[in-house]
């Protein structure tokens, strides 16, 4: 009866109990997970084999509830009411088990096939509790497996149970949570009228119980989906009207009742979750604690956080430079090779240049400079993802967005822009107040992210980190610096949008905290290389391959006696100049906009008069080619500032469009982050001349 | 005698939750946090700056702003 695409089933679950790892584990689709609350901003959808069957996984963005107004709860209250669904998963922390069965107990409401699944056995087996996956299931009267996403345990459990309840002539029918008396007379009041209009269509007692809430911004989504307003029908509005009046009387008004359904469920929950675990000991929550209070030391905690971030600054910046010079000198030997073979087979020096010279020569450039940091700090990122450090360091840098009446979660969309902006971007779906939300997205390209990590590890080890044995830690020093610029220029910015166009209270927050995970090393590599380095990569390289080209073409075509790019930086030259740099590092910028990655190797290509790209891996090189040109260290701490601070790349441009869905935003976007950076390069330019 | 609020809360102090002060979105986001009458709290660790905090709470540990946390009203005098 089910061929063809196959039952769809939901997983939901509260955030961070490994709804995503498990999906992943199930699917074989890569997603990306990490510990943080309000990773999965939009519901990805795999398909899962199993018996035969090919059933179509949807993963529901996690939520605490699914009565709330964010973004994410309406996504999945919707699709559960939708009756797209053949069944459920309901994902629950084994570490936090009550919580989740919360929140189990709203999914069987609205979706009677539900499995609940026992997730991080391995992480509750560490902390010393023992699940009665048993015992719970008899007392909910639906299906419970026990599940370690991270290691893969107990998804085929899981999957026999998903089978075995999608596929059971009658749904389970789980006792339902009791209310208080008076709730319970009210729902009755209202179920005989409620069955006959849904038709099935949705559980009448779930609707039954939003109505008596009255949450007018729920219902209206819901009488719009189902093309019937209760709240209007002839015969349940008298009915409803006399239901609410008779609750109010006995104490639960519209202000009580909230809070006394979610009693009613919250005590269901803590009791079959006081039946299903034993706890041996409580060392793990304990040892939490007390790395929370050294994390969050008024003094140690600060320190920690920017001794990590020079810590893997530094290790990205040591790490990446031998595998960098061996990269780049191979690549570039093998395009002498292949421009060799090219012009044995006869092809017109044209075609070399666009081909070897152009496009083949900025690749090699951009993989040799830009893999090797990549693959090091997308790794190590990724461990103090998981080991749930990021939530840490939104809470220590709290207060200053509050300062700058931001959200506090902008702070993680800050950490995601250092990898990319445009993953920074799409991150900050996870803010729920739109104003915040805007804040967050024009603000994101403030931090630089791996792309221009390259270009400022290069200007500073040149010219401003100085020689020695102390240089590496120096020029870590200095990228900290640059980096804590970028936050201090985010928060500037905030409070500045805040003030003027985006202006308003911040909005109230709450971050979760999630325990503790040590991360598994390996898994965590190979997932970074393959989710971001390679992404990252690769969408660098499309477009660096035809960028290449088409500069050499701007450096190879003449025009009224000079080359096309001469032209453009003969134009941007006075501004340039004005700005501390030239128009060769100006245009490069411009035509930089595809990917960040490409405006060293751009400015590279024109500083050298044929117009040709050089091997990068020698550094010295490098800087002799730029202090050829006028370069001093004045250049190179403006170049710095511009690369911090300018418009953002095309990818995050269209990402921001495509998020704002605003010219307008978008336009500001880009021109926040560049007048800064005008500014900021202008002051230091004729700082500079005057001391001079 | 003066009611307390989860925001008076000192790191390492306890309490116990009386109710949660008005409605709307973010009385509806702490009661599904746990913020419910009875449920016993305790302050884990306050942000260098002295706001946020993070409290423990039903077994998981959520970070307030004090003009947040201070809409939950507390039982009797923070213990510990």
């Amino acid at each position: 009866m089910k061929e063809g695409g196959g039952p769809v089933v939901a997983l939901a679950g509260n955030p961070n109990v490994g709804k995503s790892t498990l999906f992943n584990a199930l699917t074989g689709l890569r997603q990306h997970t990490g510990n943080w609350a309000g990773k999965t901003v939009e519901a990805a959808v795999g398909r899962c084999r199993h018996g035969g069957l090919d059933y179509t996984l949807v993963d529901l963005p996690g939520t605490c509830s699914l009565l709330a107004q964010t973004a994410e709860e309406r996504a999945a209250r919707t699709f559960l009411c939708s009756g797209a669904s053949a069944g459920a998963v309901a994902v629950c922390d084994a570490t936090c088990l009550e919580r989740g069965l919360d929140l189990a107990l709203q999914v069987l409401e609205l979706q009677p096939r539900t499995v609940v699944c026992v997730n991080l056995l391995d992480e509750g087996a560490r902390k010393g509790l023992r699940v009665d996956l048993e015992a719970l299931s008899r007392a909910m009267g639906v299906p419970v497996a026990g599940t370690s996403a991270g290691r893969e345990e107990g998804l085929e459990e899981l999957m026999a149970r998903v089978a075995e309840v999608v596929e059971r002539p009658e749904p389970p029918a789980p006792p339902e949570v009791r209310y208080p008396p008076a709730v319970e007379f009210a729902v009755a009041s209202l179920l005989p009228l409620l069955r006959e209009k849904l038709a099935g269509r949705l559980p009448a007692r779930w609707l039954a119980l939003r109505l008596l809430e009255g949450d007018g911004e729920l219902l209206d989504g819901l009488a719009s989906s189902l093309a019937w307003d209760p709240r209007t029908d002839g015969a349940l509005a008298p009915a409803l009207a006399k239901a609410r009046g008779e609750l109010a009387r006995s104490g639960l008004g519209p202000e009580a009742l909230g809070p006394a359904l979610a009693a009613g469920r919250r005590e269901r929950a803590e009791a079959l979750a006081g039946l299903a675990v034993q706890a041996e000991e409580t060392a793990k929550a304990d040892r939490d604690r007390r790395l929370d209070r050294v994390l969050t030391h008024r003094i140690a905690g600060p320190l920690l956080l920017l001794l990590l971030l020079a810590g893997a600054l530094w290790i990205t910046i040591q790490g990446a430079n031998w595998p960098s010079a061996w990269l780049s000198a191979g690549l570039f030997r093998l395009g002498d090779r292949l421009g060799e073979a090219l012009l044995a087979l006869g092809a017109p020096p044209w075609l070399y240049g666009i081909l070897i010279e152009g496009a083949w020569r900025v690749l090699a450039w951009v993989v040799g400079v830009m893999l090797p940091p990549m693959a090091i700090f997308f790794p190590l990122f990724t461990l103090l993802e998981d080991l749930g450090y990021l939530p840490r360091a939104a809470f220590l840098l709290d207060h200053a967005f509050q300062g700058a009446k931001a959200c506090g979660k902008q702070a993680l969309t800050m950490c995601m822009g250092l990898g990319c902006n445009a993953a920074g971007v799409t991150g900050c779906r996870i803010i729920d107040s739109p104003r915040e939300r805007l804040i967050a997205v024009l603000t994101n390209s403030l931090v630089p992210c791996n792309g221009r990590f390259p270009a400022l590890i290069a200007l500073i080890a040149l010219f401003l980190a100085g020689a020695g044995p102390w240089a590496g830690a120096r020029g870590a020093a200095l990228l900290t610096g640059t980096v804590l610029l970028g936050v201090g220029g985010t928060l500037l910015a905030s409070r500045l949008l805040s003030a003027t166009v985006l202006r308003g209270v911040p909005s109230a927050f709450t971050l979760e905290l999630p325990a503790y995970r040590l991360p598994q090393v390996g898994k965590v590599v190979v997932r970074s290389l393959l989710d971001r380095t390679l992404f990252v990569l690769g969408r660098a390289v499309a477009v660096a391959a035809p960028a290449g080209a088409v500069i050499w073409l701007c450096a190879n075509v003449t025009v009224g006696g000079a080359t096309l790019l001469s032209h453009l930086t003969a134009l941007l030259d006075p501004l340039g100049r004005l700005m501390g740099m030239d128009g060769v590092l100006l245009a490069a910028f411009v035509l930089g906009f595809p990917a960040n990655e490409l405006v060293l190797p751009l400015a590279l290509m024109a500083y050298c008069s044929a117009g040709v790209l050089r091997d990068p891996a020698d550094l010295a090189a490098l800087g002799e080619v730029l202090r050829a040109n006028g370069w001093t260290e004045v250049t190179a701490v403006c170049a710095v500032l511009f690369t911090l601070f300018h418009w953002p790349c095309s990818t995050t441009c269209l990402t921001i469009a495509r998020e704002t869905r605003s010219v307008k935003w978008t336009l500001l976007s880009i021109a926040l982050p560049t007048a800064m950076g005008m500014g900021l390069c202008i002051c230091v330019a004729a700082a500079a001349r005057l001391f001079q | 005698m003066c009611a307390y609020v989860l925001s008076d809360l000192t790191p390492g102090q306890r309490g116990k939750v009386a109710g949660v002060a008005g409605a709307g979105a973010l009385a509806r986001r702490l009661w599904d946090l746990g913020f419910l009458p009875g449920t016993p709290v305790a302050c884990t660790a306050r942000a260098p700056a002295g706001d946020p905090a993070a409290y423990l709470v039903r077994g998981a540990v959520i970070a307030l702003r004090d003009r947040d946390a201070a809409r939950v009203a507390l039982e009797g005098a923070p213990w510990g």
